[in-house]
């Protein structure tokens, strides 16, 4: 299998899907980048983090629009002509400008479907880059996936690896309903085996990356990296982990979560976000109301702290949750008596 | 000089408004019985303007409304009955009773939904519009909004978008007077809505909103405009609403005399039949069979099944596993 990065993988579905279907358009800030400027180089950027370019070139300004800095109208453009019998993808530059978009998002997109009584279709993918580790400071680090999590008639999508940036970032396109898909920033650059081809990964499916019968780590996005880091350590201490990668937050794969914390009977749920109103406040939430006879030790949550994201390498270091946490966090489930 | 319409044309345009004029007036009697749970924005007085707008258009063409939709819906062809029963929250509405006055649509008829957010419908028809520059059909999508929607920035957004990317989009500002209880004098900052469009070089007509033939001829030139790929433009329409933001409104903003001066200088219908290109006998019928439509309407509306508790949860997702 070829290996490729998250990056590369996210610019390989754009480009097969928009050869395979012709109503598949992107629009965003700086998507290509160039328009209007002095040099004549009319692809400048192909994204701020390159993952859109190429586009330009083979399918052209009618496909790929660039657009003014007008977050909510990058949203609505995308759903109004995916109401319209397209499918719109568009990129918020960062996860934090949603709050400009939000009521495209969660008032419209999200709700055309119910509230025509099941007549509506809007095939939109809203693309984010998110999270912290990247020194961008306090507007332009925060996670959102647990906002958007909330509000139902949105999927949320968050691949933690290549091939599921790959295989999700496909189903999310081809996919009927509107779709917030999470890219971790500082994942970019992550290199692993993608599938050649045509390859999917269906929505509601977490993966099961590590198994052993001790404990169940439960996490998405750049989280599951960070517990992949910490496995080997505690194996080493003779503490064997489920690790769960979620892959979807809406939906959720409430089996995959239960059927492990029945084997486990401890858990962690490892999440970017602050704690309050997190996922990992709901699924330890879902896991206290749905497996709480399994339960051998209170649920830890591994999170941010109740704070913005700080600037400072050394204070945004501490701040985002890594592999030290989980693996405290893990010896403290598995000592619980 | 206005554009020739056939009398058949004629004939329809004031059934339409007539049946906007009616549904309004009966719902405003309606909702005093208390039978009819809550928000509704009457449209009555402007509809000349969804008229106007809409006799241009056909069910391929994609307009966006307000949370004041009924007239656009009936002008863009919903079925009446069902829209009546959606307001009375039944099964047999358009929206299966789960949208309500607010969110009317009929993705069918080009009809793209009501919308309970001021300004929100600029970005989306913009988006419609984009959809229809991409097929290359001449298609058009129409964003109404009122006075208060072009102090949105969604709407300002979406009138710079639809410039920027050269997208079929006519934005038809109603401009009745108020933003809900405030008036558009104090609101609108300018005064002057129609140079705001033309600030983002647009190309803008303002016409009487209460003359249908005004609002028909404006349309008929920015339509050309738009299909022919020349770019978005705008209308302003001058015009009133006979009743409140809301029903229950008391409308303490508004002089005493201010409505019943309205409806007598600024009927549009009454306009309509002061022009005299079609005879009194006609439309003597029409407003006969337009009141039996709408009695027909409400009694099946209120015959209907309310929705089972099994659909809260239905038509959330087209699957979600």
């Amino acid at each position: 299998m070829p290996v490729m990065t998250y990056r590369d993988a996210l610019n390989q579905v754009m480009h097969q899907e928009m050869e395979r279907d012709p109503t598949v358009f992107v629009c965003g800030e700086d998507v290509s980048g160039g328009a209007g400027g002095t040099s004549g180089e009319r692809e400048a950027s192909g994204g701020i983090f390159g993952v859109t370019g190429g586009l330009l070139p083979k399918f052209g300004e009618d496909r790929v629009i660039d657009t003014p800095i007008s977050e909510n109208t990058i949203v609505g453009l995308a759903v109004g002509a995916s109401l319209a019998g397209k499918r719109g993808i568009a990129e918020i530059m960062f996860a934090d400008f949603l709050g400009l978009a939000l009521d495209q998002t969660m008032n419209q997109a999200a709700k055309f479907r119910y509230m025509s009584g099941g007549k509506a279709k809007c095939p939109v993918v809203i693309r984010v880059p998110y999270g912290a580790g990247m020194n961008m400071a306090a507007q332009h680090s925060q996670t959102m996936y647990q906002i958007v999590t909330s509000v139902p008639g949105l999927k949320v999508v968050m691949p933690s690896n290549p091939a599921d940036a790959k295989g999700l970032l496909t189903t999310a396109i081809r996919d009927d309903d509107p779709v917030v898909f999470f890219e971790h920033k500082a994942m970019y650059g992550r290199k692993g085996e993608v599938p050649e081809g045509e390859y999917l990964v269906p929505f509601g499916q977490a993966a099961v990356l590590n198994e052993g019968d001790d404990a169940t780590i439960v996490a998405m996005g750049r989280m599951v990296a960070f517990a992949e880091k910490a496995l080997p350590k505690l194996a080493e201490d003779g503490i064997n982990c489920d690790l769960i990668d979620l892959r979807t937050t809406s939906p959720l794969d409430e089996d995959a979560i239960l059927d492990s914390v029945e084997k486990t009977g401890r858990v962690v749920v490892v999440d970017e976000s602050p704690p309050r109103c997190s996922l990992a406040s709901d699924i330890a939430g879902f896991i206290a109301s749905h497996g709480f006879s399994s339960l051998k030790a209170p649920v830890q949550q591994v999170t941010a702290p109740h704070a913005p994201v700080p600037f400072s390498r050394d204070l945004e270091r501490a701040y985002v949750p890594g592999p030290a946490h989980i693996d405290a966090a893990v010896r403290k489930v598995v000592s619980y008596k | 000089m206005a554009i020739q319409q056939s009398e058949d044309q004629l004939l329809r345009a004031y059934r339409q408004m007539k049946t906007i004029r009616e549904f309004e007036e009966r719902l405003h009697k309606e909702i005093m019985t208390g039978e009819i749970a809550g928000f509704t924005h009457l449209y009555s007085g402007q509809e000349a303007v969804a008229v106007g707008v809409c006799e241009h258009l056909d069910e391929k063409d994609l307009i966006v409304s307000t949370h004041r939709g009924h007239g656009h819906c009936i002008a863009k062809g919903c079925d009446v009955k069902a829209m009546m029963a959606e307001i009375y929250g039944r099964a047999t509405g358009l929206g299966k009773g789960k949208g309500g006055s607010m969110h009317i649509a009929d993705f069918d008829k080009g009809m793209l939904g009501a919308n309970g957010i001021v300004g929100a419908g600029g970005p989306l028809a913009v988006g419609a519009a984009l959809s229809a520059k991409l097929d290359g059909e001449g298609r058009v999508a129409i964003s109404f909004g009122g006075d208060g929607s072009v102090n949105q920035g969604a709407v300002l957004e979406a009138m710079n978008m639809a410039v920027v990317i050269n997208a079929p989009a006519i934005f038809v500002i109603e401009n009745n007077g108020y933003s809900e209880h405030t008036g558009a004098d104090y609101a609108v900052g300018s005064k002057d809505i129609a140079a705001r469009s033309e600030a983002f070089g647009m190309k803008t007509i303002k016409a009487d909103g209460c003359d249908y033939f005004a609002v028909y001829d404006a349309m008929a030139e920015l339509l050309d405009h738009a299909r022919a790929g020349k770019g978005p433009c705008t209308a302003e329409f001058m015009t009133t609403r006979f009743f409140g933001h809301f029903e229950g409104d008391p409308q303490k903003y508004r002089a005493k005399d201010e409505v019943k001066r309205h409806r007598e200088e600024m009927d549009c219908l009454k306009n309509f039949r002061a022009v005299g290109a079609v005879s009194d006998d006609k439309l003597d019928a029409i407003d006969a069979e337009v009141l039996a439509l709408i009695d027909e309407a409400v009694e099946e509306a209120r015959a209907a099944p309310m929705p089972g508790p099994e659909e809260i949860t239905t038509d959330v997702y087209i699957s979600y596993q």
